[in-house]
């Protein structure tokens, strides 16, 4: 079954142009990211790098590997309840608990990823859910996430012992910075021999196959990284809304980051960051106008598939002619 | 390698201009002239209904009758829905109290969402007038010298029905509780209630929340023949359960339930016919006196028709009360004007005469009230018939069993 | 006589209640494996068409006084045209492309249509009594069973057999699955492919439809009841096997039973054994119990 197609990308010879037009939309959002908070409210924008970054992890899956996850919740929860309780009740310093958050979606990643590898497609999406769902049990029944209250006052503490950030900008910047890691890793993951071996998976799973590769541990590296990025969007997360809760659990948080990613653009570099964007920006502006959001989230989803589906990124990588 | 080696670079440079050229933040300032009042609570889910818009023009109506505009006071309010998520309630708080001057946020549904509005408003120093939310731990464990709980809470429901049912027989409970904390603190609440009583607990079974199918439970809770079947939840589920136990001939098999979270709006839902006879306490009733008719005549007009619940009532009073404070400090200082009104009596058409302790808990009495058989009901929203009046100074839990750290020792 | 603590006439009654939902999720799986199973259609709208089925009945009663056993004729064909309507607009579309791009549409459709019920009626919910022929019920010794309950399990059991029927021993199902196989040597042979696809779609839907008109009597009508039901039928479907009809009815009734007896051992986990067996039985049979594999 071939696989959502990832946006043309050019094959690795013509590198040179489009590496050049990446470097440059690099610098433009690294730029916005710089003016943005004296003009938009940060903390808008720190939950938007949030999810961006959960976006992008989920697109290393999607995007290059073609495995539809509808589980992804589970590791940005798992992982922002792991950091939340840190923090809090261990009283660890804010990047030991982020980073405990991220071994520990990682760790889930690596249990369910071995056992929902060997399916694919429908099956492979629906593997995942059910463990998501295992994963939502488990967060209402533990004592320590207490249920629907969550686990609140997570203090911000000081960074490196140092930088306090229970301010705002030093927030941000923290955020930022943990976002261009999470952003670089999933570009050298798909710009590198292990993004080209994937690819080939993806296009011809015998032929890689036939020709020594083990396809099987290729996408299990892949499940186990998108997982543990995802991992590093939820603690983080935890920490700048100093909570976490079952809604970062359940299922309909694993259909919000499929709808950024779709949005931005499927396989894209750029795409999820765009998509996550957009979609915090609906949901800041609609929150105001009472129940219309799900509507439409839903027409932003059947638009997408029926005549958007390069994305938003996607399109625009097309006008121009090279891959964003 | 090539293209990672840039990107790497270009971004070590922008973070290191970045972080150069980080200055001042544009940052509001504090509110002057106008007092914001944000009404914060689930407008498209399980609580749109018993609050929700009805909020809104509760709020409204008291700052139109509190006669804001001819004392001088410029009011604005604004509204969101929070969508029963707490990281989108605690993000709105967040953004309402640094970027749009809101100085008093109210209302907030689903405990979850409070307590972290409750968070934020005790760090930036607003108020926040609790009327839907119904955790207890808000006076207790969570007080906070910016908050003020105003309509019921767990404790004041489990009391209130618990002891009423069990001083009049009905001395062996089962529990069909929601399996989320909140489920859990009002069976603990009513359990403990019960056992001092003298009665006894026969049986408990928890369902997941948004349980569609009650059969089952309904099934053990017949078999265990307990004289009350206690519903610990509330919403959708609570409506379920009832419409099912008509099903099951529950009530004809002379098992009653006992609600302990309903209101008028879930009446309303089920239908007279259903809900005949079933037992729970409430803060405010639409149809108890003059007062509140002539309130509720205007509210309903405004409403789309829907007759005001014990929440609305409370959004009311607490905006009135709140700017009888501002009125009187000439200031929107949230922890002052919170102060003020824990120290000023309150008395509003209503709730009628009160206080406000310190520990943030508004105390009234509370009734006990039973649903009317269709028979009994002559006009539109005629639901209730109050049986008892629980005086206010036994309806909520004593100020020193709360472990709250405003209470003086 | 006790098993595991609960006396024998309790879980007696616990299996029976299990059975009739169990009768739901078999209806509805049906509907999803038919779509699946004939079309490659992902229906991830089900749920949301199930509680328009629901509606479709309130509205029925409410506006045009039909009651119940109008709405089980009416309700499904209204429900079916809106599937059809669907169809012929945006799923056509689809056919040529990954499975689950139809799957992102539809998600996208039921929250479009939840979205729209829910602004327009809130989420209290709305009161369906149940007919005046089905009201009371019956004591079994073991439990008191309610007319209206038995009235469902039998009426599902006979659409769910009634529909396995045509699809699998009748010529229209024979061309049918024909179509799924090969569509063009289907059409060749000069039977209109689209049309029946597009009937098909209809039929599917109109099962969810009437799932719902059965559903409204005993649950209360809100826009939410598709919710949370449509990943449990999918778990369903998968279990059974995506594509085998008589996989998803068999499957359907037994997770019902087995609902039941967590509802009595463990009630909490009600919801969520039914993920932990799709979790083993993908494991153990990818291609579900049933299934013919892909």
């Amino acid at each position: 079954m071939s696989a959502p197609s990832a946006s043309a990308g050019a094959p690795p010879g013509v590198a040179r142009g489009g590496i050049r037009h990446q470097v440059v939309a690099f610098v433009v959002m690294l730029a916005f990211f710089a003016v943005a908070p004296y003009f938009i409210y940060p903390v808008f924008l720190m939950k938007a790098l949030c999810f961006a970054l959960f976006a992008c992890a989920f697109n290393l899956l999607i995007g290059y590997v073609g495995l539809l996850s509808f589980g992804h919740a589970a590791y940005l929860g798992a992982a922002g309840y792991a950091s939340a309780h840190a923090a809090k009740e261990w009283g660890v310093a804010p990047e030991i608990a982020i980073l405990f958050g991220t071994a520990v979606a990682g760790a889930l990643g690596v249990v369910i990823g071995a056992l929902a590898i060997r399916s694919r497609g429908i099956y492979f999406a629906n593997i995942t859910l059910a463990f998501a769902q295992m994963v939502f049990f488990f967060s209402l029944q533990a004592k320590f996430t207490h249920g629907e209250d969550g686990i609140q006052s997570v203090p911000r503490g000081r960074l490196f012992g140092v930088l306090d950030l229970s301010q705002t900008m030093n927030m941000y910047w923290v955020v930022v910075a943990v976002f261009i890691i999470g952003f670089l890793i999933v570009y050298r993951a798909i710009h590198s021999p292990f993004g080209q071996v994937l690819k080939a998976i993806r296009e011809n799973e015998a032929r890689a196959v036939s020709l020594g590769y083990r396809p099987e541990q290729y996408k299990l590296i892949a499940f186990v990284l998108s997982a543990t990025l995802s991992g590093l969007a939820g603690g983080t997360k935890a920490i700048v809304f100093q909570l976490a809760s079952l809604t970062d659990v359940h299922w309909t948080m694993s259909g919000e980051v499929v709808l950024m990613t779709l949005l931005g653009g499927l396989g894209t570099v750029f795409g999820p960051v765009v998509g996550a964007f957009i979609i915090i920006m609906l949901e800041n502006v609609l929150s105001q106008l009472g129940d219309w959001l799900t509507v439409v989230q839903g027409l932003i989803f059947v638009g997408c598939v029926l005549v958007f589906r390069r994305g938003v990124v996607g399109e625009l990588g097309r006008l121009l002619r090279k891959p964003l | 390698m090539h293209r990672f080696k840039a990107l790497a670079i270009a971004a070590l440079v922008a973070t290191a201009a970045a972080f150069a050229g980080s200055g001042a933040v544009a940052q509001s300032g504090i509110s002057d002239g106008v007092i914001k009042i944000g009404v914060l609570n689930d407008q498209s889910s399980l609580y749109a209904d018993l609050a929700g818009q009805g909020s809104v023009v509760a709020a409204r109506m008291a700052v139109e009758d509190y006669g804001a505009d001819k004392k001088g006071l410029k009011t604005e309010i604004i509204f969101a829905d929070h969508q029963n998520k707490a990281d989108v309630g605690s993000q709105i708080a967040r953004q309402w109290y640094d970027a749009e001057k809101v100085d008093v946020i109210v209302d907030v549904p689903n405990s979850g969402v409070a307590l972290a509005v409750n968070q934020i408003t005790k760090d930036k120093k607003k108020a926040f007038l609790v009327s839907s939310a119904a955790s207890s731990d808000l006076t207790g464990k969570a007080c906070s010298p910016n908050t003020v709980h105003w309509t019921y809470d767990t404790w004041a429901l489990a009391n209130g029905t618990g002891n009423a049912l069990v001083k009049g027989g009905a001395d062996s409970w089962f529990f069909i509780t929601a399996d989320y904390a909140f489920g859990h603190a009002l069976e603990r609440d009513v359990e403990a209630v019960v056992t001092k009583g003298g009665g006894k607990v026969l049986g408990k079974v928890r369902h997941p929340l948004n349980t569609q199918d009650f059969s089952s439970f309904l099934l053990q809770a017949q078999a265990s023949k307990a004289k009350i079947i206690g519903l610990a939840n509330a919403g959708g589920d609570t409506t379920n359960a009832i419409k099912q136990g008509a099903e099951f001939g529950i009530v004809k098999g002379g098992q009653n339930f006992a609600g302990l979270l309903v209101f008028l709006t879930d009446v309303h839902a089920l239908g007279l016919d259903k809900a005949q006879g079933l037992i729970f306490t409430s803060t405010f009733y639409w149809d108890m006196n003059d007062q509140t008719r002539a309130f509720a005549k205007r509210f309903s007009e405004r409403n789309r028709g829907i007759h005001p619940t014990m929440i609305h009532a409370g959004v009311y009073a607490s905006v009135t009360h709140y700017l009888k404070a501002v009125e009187a400090l000439k200031s929107d200082d949230g922890t002052a004007v919170i102060a003020k009104m824990k120290a000023t009596p309150t008395d509003d058409p209503l709730f009628g005469k009160g206080t406000i302790r310190v520990d943030g808990r508004k105390i009234h009495p509370a009734y006990l009230v039973e649903v009317k058989k269709p028979s009994e009901s002559k006009k539109p929203w005629d639901y209730y018939k109050v049986r008892a009046t629980i005086p206010a100074e036994q309806a909520f839990r004593p100020l020193a069993d709360g472990g709250c750290e405003l209470v003086k020792k | 006589m006790q098993i595991f603590g609960v006396p024998t006439q309790a879980l007696f009654g616990q299996l029976l209640l299990g059975l009739i939902n169990g009768a739901f999720y078999a209806m509805l799986s049906l509907g999803l494996s038919v779509i699946f199973g004939l079309l490659n259609i992902i229906n991830f709208a089900h749920g949301a068409l199930y509680m328009t089925g629901a509606f479709v009945a309130y509205f029925l009663l409410q506006g045009a006084g039909l009651g119940y056993w109008w709405a089980l004729l009416l309700a499904p064909i209204i429900v079916g045209l809106v599937g059809i309507v669907l169809e012929r607009s945006m799923l056509k579309h689809l056919y040529k492309l990954d499975h689950l791009y139809g799957l992102l549409l539809t998600f996208g459709l039921a929250l479009v249509i939840q979205g729209l019920f829910r602004n327009q009626y809130g989420s209290s919910g709305l009161p369906y009594g149940i007919p005046a022929q089905l009201t009371g019920g019956h004591a079994l010794g073991f439990m008191f069973l309610p007319n209206y309950r038995a009235w469902v399990v039998v009426f599902s059991l006979t659409v769910c057999l009634g529909t396995w029927y045509v699809i699998e021993r009748t010529r229209l199902g024979a061309n049918l699955r024909a179509a799924t196989e090969n569509p063009v040597l289907v059409q060749a042979f000069g039977i209109d492919v689209p049309r029946m696809i597009m009937l098909t779609y209809g039929f599917g839907v109109g099962l969810a439809g009437l799932a719902g008109v059965l559903a409204a009597p005993m649950y209360q009508v809100n826009p939410l009841m598709g919710a949370d039901l449509i990943i449990v039928v999918f778990a369903v479907v998968v279990i059974g096997g995506l594509g085998s009809i008589m996989g998803s009815i068999v499957t359907g009734y037994a997770l019902g039973v087995v609902e039941g007896f967590t509802k009595v051992f463990y009630p909490e986990a009600s919801n969520t054994v039914i993920f932990v067996i799709m979790a083993l039985v993908l494991l153990v049979r990818p291609a579900g119990l049933f299934g013919r594999g892909q």
